[in-house]
């Protein structure tokens, strides 16, 4: 057995958090860049330009590529072989009430959905746990907000709807959600499972680097004509108009029910954050 | 970038308002609030009890936006817009009170669309996402009312060529319907 200190991982987490709203990653910056040089609307160049300035000065400037600097969401896969001297929550929440107070991060969580008092510090986060086998550790980041999150939706499809059903679904959402979600976004979609796996698996797909292809080539084509079939929209930057209106799709599958297809979208605005550690 | 930029300063009278078009690129300077979800509903409820606002909104612009917390030194941490539509329900009611203008993200909804027509107002666009851009054109801020509400406080902004696009404007041209409708590949 491995041990790792909670104190480690507070600190890891504080990081985690300024890390990643001040520093965009790589692969988004140069999809950015990417989609700009294909761009044919005036404005739509003008707005991915600005995207990329923003991005450098987030990054030079050590400020949050985004005010909202989200819901904190982490993913964590923790090996069998792994004991943590603590309490994990606990040790990652301290963590984030950490990295938005000392990072000047926007503290936006409400204690209560009804009742809406601001708990002051950006707690509590939003922890899934996967246990692996072996020693290892690997925390992920992805804080998420709230523009983009309130396009997103999960709908329990008949089996019959089959492919074409799941596409059309996930083309109608990003067509209903507009200039809302911040396009260019990023599509999270998750397919099977059950009501909640679906949607976790949809968030889970924003992971992904951007260029990678999905290992299942059947998806792969699936990514790809969606990715399309989206761009077709013309919702474009800020939905004023463009070509570019995703810069990625990614889709997770999962087994399912004989009598269900469950289909989720995750809706990601082009401030894609997410960093990792491995401890 | 070519486009002819119009440079516009709050408080805007209807003759401004009026020559402002769906897709016209802006520049504000001078100066304007902040306010999103929980401030709206406060000056909406005082309208309601018929009690005075913290601010006079007459003329003014209102910037849909919770900034971060500056940092040491800085005016204002990153300031990007909010989603415009979650303010649709309050919108109409300040514009009825002599508002002229808001700025935000995304299209808002008929009974905004209305309310421009009817009271002469704007709905400018700046880009979601690009905060720590905008927060440059940002030179001053100070909390005015609703201090409790933390990001969500009413602040006064005093910005210098803010960058804006007029995506709805108070003759019902609409940017996000031309400008998609452009681009569309059925």
């Amino acid at each position: 057995m491995r041990t790792i200190h909670a104190d480690k991982i507070t600190e890891v987490v504080a990081d985690l958090c300024m890390n990643a709203n001040y520093h965009l990653g790589d692969d988004i910056y140069q999809a950015l860049q990417d989609f700009r040089a294909k761009e044919e609307s005036p404005v739509a160049i003008e707005l991915l330009e600005q995207c990329i300035k923003n991005a450098q000065i987030a990054h030079e400037d050590e400020v949050p590529i985004c005010q909202d600097t989200g819901f904190a969401v982490f993913f964590v896969e923790m090996g069998d072989q792994v004991t943590i001297d603590g309490n994990l929550t606990e040790a990652i929440s301290k963590g984030v009430a950490k990295g938005y107070t000392d990072g000047y991060l926007r503290k936006s969580i409400v204690e209560d959905p009804l009742r809406r008092k601001n708990t002051g510090d950006n707690t509590p986060p939003i922890i899934w746990t996967d246990m692996i086998p072996g020693d290892g550790f690997k925390i992920t980041i992805a804080p998420k907000g709230g523009g983009s999150e309130n396009m997103s939706e999960v709908k329990m499809l008949k089996p019959s709807d089959g492919e074409e059903g799941v596409k059309d679904f996930v083309v109608d959402r990003i067509k209903r959600s507009g200039a809302n979600p911040c396009p260019p976004v990023i599509v999270g979609v998750g397919i099977g499972g059950t009501y909640d796996k679906c949607a976790w698996l949809s968030k889970k797909a924003l992971l992904r680097e951007i260029g990678s292809k999905h290992p299942d080539p059947y998806y792969a084509a699936m990514e790809d004509e969606l990715l399309e079939r989206i761009n077709k929209l013309g919702i474009g930057p800020q939905g004023l108009g463009g070509r570019t209106t995703a810069l990625a799709v990614f889709i997770e599958a999962h087994p399912c029910h004989i009598a269900s297809l469950p289909a989720a979208v995750n809706v990601q605005c082009h401030a894609a954050r997410h960093k990792s550690v491995e401890l | 970038m070519d486009a002819e930029i119009k440079c516009i300063t709050p408080p805007l009278t209807d003759e401004t308002v009026e020559s402002l078009k769906a897709g016209d690129r802006v520049s504000i300077t001078g100066v304007i609030y902040s306010a999103r979800d929980a401030a709206h509903k406060r000056l909406v409820d005082l309208i309601a009890a018929g009690e005075e606002l913290p601010i006079d909104i007459k003329g003014q612009v209102i910037y849909f936006m919770g900034p971060s917390p500056a940092k040491p030194g800085q005016p204002i941490g990153s300031a990007g817009p909010t989603t415009s539509y979650r303010m649709d329900a309050y919108s109409p009611t300040l514009h009825e009170h002599g508002l002229k203008g808001g700025i935000g993200k995304g299209a808002r909804g008929p009974e905004v669309v209305e309310a421009m027509k009817k009271y002469k107002g704007v709905y400018f666009t700046a880009t979601g996402g690009a905060a720590a851009l905008i927060s440059k054109s940002i030179k001053k801020a100070e909390i005015v009312a609703y201090e409790d509400l933390g990001a969500e406080a009413i602040r006064r902004l005093e910005v210098e060529d803010f960058r804006c696009i007029v995506a709805q404007d108070c003759q019902g041209g609409n940017l996000y319907e031309t400008g998609v409708a452009e681009y569309r590949r059925d």
